[in-house]
C-alpha cells in the first residue's frame, strides 16, 4: 500500500528524511525517483540527520561523484544513478556490494537499477507541485519495506 | 641547475579518481610533454574510436592504452620514466583502484618511487604548471562535483573556507541546460546561448550570497528556473532561451565571484586560482577578472585543458612528494573520501 506525505517547504521535506533515518538501520534499501528539483537531495539531508551524521557535514548531491560515504550510526551511502546509461554501467561500478551491506543504502534516480533494484526496499517518489510543495509517496517492497513504512506513518499522525 | 626547487625527473601521472582515465609525462613538475585523456581522443582505430566514460571496467579497458599514448607522444620510452604520480582520491574506490593498482605495479617493475596525491590538490595546482604562482593564495575549486573555497599556504597545506551545500556550480549548468531541453552535458552549451542573452531578463535568486559565510548553494537556484520553465513553457525558444541561459550563468556568477570576494577580504590574501572544468566558462574567466582588476587582486586561471579533468595537473604535488617527504609504500590505498584539510604536512597549514 502506499503511503502519501505533502510538503510544503523544504524544511518540511527535511523532517520527513530525518523521522525516516531514525528509524533506519544497516541493510536497509530506500529507493529515490522523482524529476529533477523534486527534492531527493533535500529528503537525503534528512535521512541523513535521521541516522546521526554530524550536522555539521554537508550533504552534497552525489550526481558527479555518483557515491558520497558519511559515516553515521551506521555508515550512509548515497548514490545517485542520473549520469548511469543503465544497470550495465551499475554492474561495472560494483555497486551491488554495498547494497546488502554494512550501511543504509539510499539511490537516487533509483528507476536505473532496473532489476539489480533489492527485493526488499522502500520506493519513495517525489513530485513537484509547483513552487515549493513536494508529495512524497512510499510504496514498500518485501517485509522490511513494509515495516518501515507502517513505522514512518505511524509516526507521522 | 640546483637553483630548482624539484629535483630534475621523469615523471608519469595517472588519473582515474571518476570518469576520465587520463596519463601524462611531465618533465621537471614543470614541461607537459603529453597529456592524454582517454574520453578526449581516439585510441588507434582497433579500440573503435570510443572510450566509454564512467565505469571502472572501462578505466580497465582504457588505462594501458592512455599509459602507451601519454609515453609515445612524449617520446619517451617506459624504462625512462624516473616517479609516478597517482589520484589516491577522492572518488569511486573502484575507478580509483585501477589507477593505483597500474602505478603500484610499474613502479615496482621499473624500481622507482611511487606518491598518491589528491585530485582537488591537483586541479588547484594545475595552474604552477603555466604560470609561477606564489604561496598563499585563495583557490576556488569548481567542477561537475566540487564548489570549495580554499586558502593554499603551499603544496600539501590546505584549509577549506567554504563549500558547497547541496549542487555543485558545474552540475547546476548540467541540470539547468537538461530543464532547458538542452542535450546533457549542456553547461559549455548555456555558455555559448548566454552570450547573446540578457543577464537581466529574468530575475533568479543569488541563494547564500549575502549570508556571512563563504558556502554556496546552487540547488535553489535550479529549482527556480523549474519554476520559470514551468510558469513560461516557451522559455526553450529564441531569445527566452538566450535570455534565460544569461540570468542563469551571470547569477552563478555572482554567487562565485562575491564568496571569493569574501574570502579574499576575510584573509588578506590577494592572490586568486580558478580551477576546474567551470573554470572554462567565458561568464565566470570574465566576471572574475573584472573581480580581481576592481580588487587589486592577482587572478590566475589555467588554460582551458588543465581546468578539465586531466592527468598533467597531478605533476605538481606528485613533483613535491616525490622531491623526498612522502613517497608511498606499496600498501597505497584509495581514500574514496579525503578533504583537502585531511592532508597531511610536515609543517601544517
Amino acid at each position: 500500500m502506499t503511503r502519501i506525505i505533502v510538503s510544503k517547504s523544504v524544511q518540511e521535506t527535511i523532517s520527513a528524511g530525518k523521522r525516516l533515518g531514525a528509524l533506519l538501520g544497516a541493510g536497509d534499501f530506500l529507493a529515490l525517483t522523482g524529476e529533477l528539483g523534486a527534492g531527493k537531495t533535500q529528503f537525503a539531508k534528512g535521512i541523513a540527520e535521521g541516522l546521526g551524521v554530524d550536522p555539521a557535514t554537508p550533504i552534497t548531491s552525489p550526481t558527479y561523484t555518483l557515491l558520497n560515504i558519511y559515516p553515521g550510526r551506521v555508515p550512509f551511502y548515497h548514490f545517485d544513478l542520473y549520469r548511469l546509461q543503465g544497470s550495465e554501467d551499475l554492474l561495472d561500478l560494483g555497486f551491488e556490494e554495498y547494497f546488502h551491506g554494512d550501511g543504509v543504502c539510499l539511490v537516487e534516480w533509483a528507476e536505473r537499477l532496473e532489476e539489480t533494484l533489492p527485493e526488499d526496499h522502500l520506493l519513495i517518489t517525489m513530485s513537484h507541485d509547483g513552487d515549493d510543495c513536494r508529495t512524497l509517496s512510499f510504496t514498500p517492497s518485501g517485509s522490511r519495506g513494509e515495516e518501515l513504512a507502517g513505522l514512518l506513518m505511524s509516526d507521522h499522525k | 641547475m640546483l637553483s630548482t626547487p624539484f629535483p630534475f625527473m621523469l615523471l608519469l601521472s595517472i588519473e582515474s579518481s571518476c570518469d576520465e582515465t587520463a596519463a601524462s609525462v611531465v618533465r621537471d613538475g614543470r614541461d607537459i610533454l603529453s597529456s592524454i585523456v582517454a574520453s578526449q581522443i581516439s585510441i588507434h582505430a582497433d579500440y573503435g574510436g570510443v572510450v566509454p566514460e564512467i565505469a571502472s571496467r572501462k578505466h580497465l579497458e582504457a588505462i594501458s592504452l592512455v599509459i602507451e599514448e601519454a609515453l609515445r607522444t612524449a617520446g619517451v620510452s617506459l624504462p625512462a620514466i624516473e616517479g609516478i604520480a597517482v589520484t589516491r582520491g577522492p572518488g569511486l574506490a573502484g575507478a580509483l583502484l585501477v589507477g593505483i593498482s597500474t602505478a603500484k605495479a610499474l613502479a615496482y617493475g621499473l624500481n622507482i618511487p611511487v606518491a598518491g596525491v589528491n585530485h582537488i590538490e591537483s586541479h588547484i595546482l594545475a595552474v604552477k604548471l603555466e604560470r609561477d604562482v606564489a604561496f598563499p593564495f585563495i583557490a576556488l575549486a569548481v567542477s561537475g562535483g566540487h564548489t570549495h573555497l580554499y586558502e593554499v599556504h603551499g603544496i600539501g597545506r590546505y584549509r577549506t573556507i567554504g563549500q558547497t551545500l547541496d549542487d555543485a556550480a558545474g552540475e547546476a549548468f548540467d541540470k539547468v541546460a537538461k530543464l532547458l531541453g538542452l542535450p546533457y552535458p549542456g553547461g559549455a552549451l548555456i555558455d555559448r546561448l548566454a552570450a547573446d542573452g540578457d543577464p537581466r531578463a529574468v530575475k533568479l535568486p543569488r541563494p547564500l550570497m549575502h549570508d556571512d559565510t563563504c558556502n554556496f548553494s546552487f540547488s535553489g537556484l535550479k529549482t527556480a528556473v523549474l519554476n520559470y520553465v514551468k510558469k513560461n513553457p516557451s522559455v526553450a525558444e529564441g531569445a527566452a532561451l538566450h535570455n534565460i541561459c544569461a540570468s542563469f550563468q551571470s547569477a552563478v556568477c555572482d554567487v562565485l565571484v562575491s564568496k571569493t570576494r569574501a574570502a579574499v577580504l576575510r584573509s588578506g590574501i590577494r592572490r586568486v586560482v580558478v580551477a576546474g572544468g567551470v573554470a572554462c566558462n567565458s561568464g565566470v574567466r570574465r566576471e572574475m577578472a573584472a573581480f580581481a582588476d576592481k580588487e587589486g587582486a592577482e587572478l590566475f586561471i589555467p588554460s582551458p585543458s588543465l581546468c578539465s579533468d586531466n592527468a598533467a595537473m597531478l605533476a605538481v604535488p606528485g613533483d613535491y612528494y616525490l622531491s623526498g617527504r612522502a613517497v608511498a609504500g606499496f600498501d597505497l590505498d584509495a581514500l574514496p573520501v579525503w578533504p583537502l584539510d585531511a592532508i597531511s604536512s610536515p609543517e601544517g597549514p
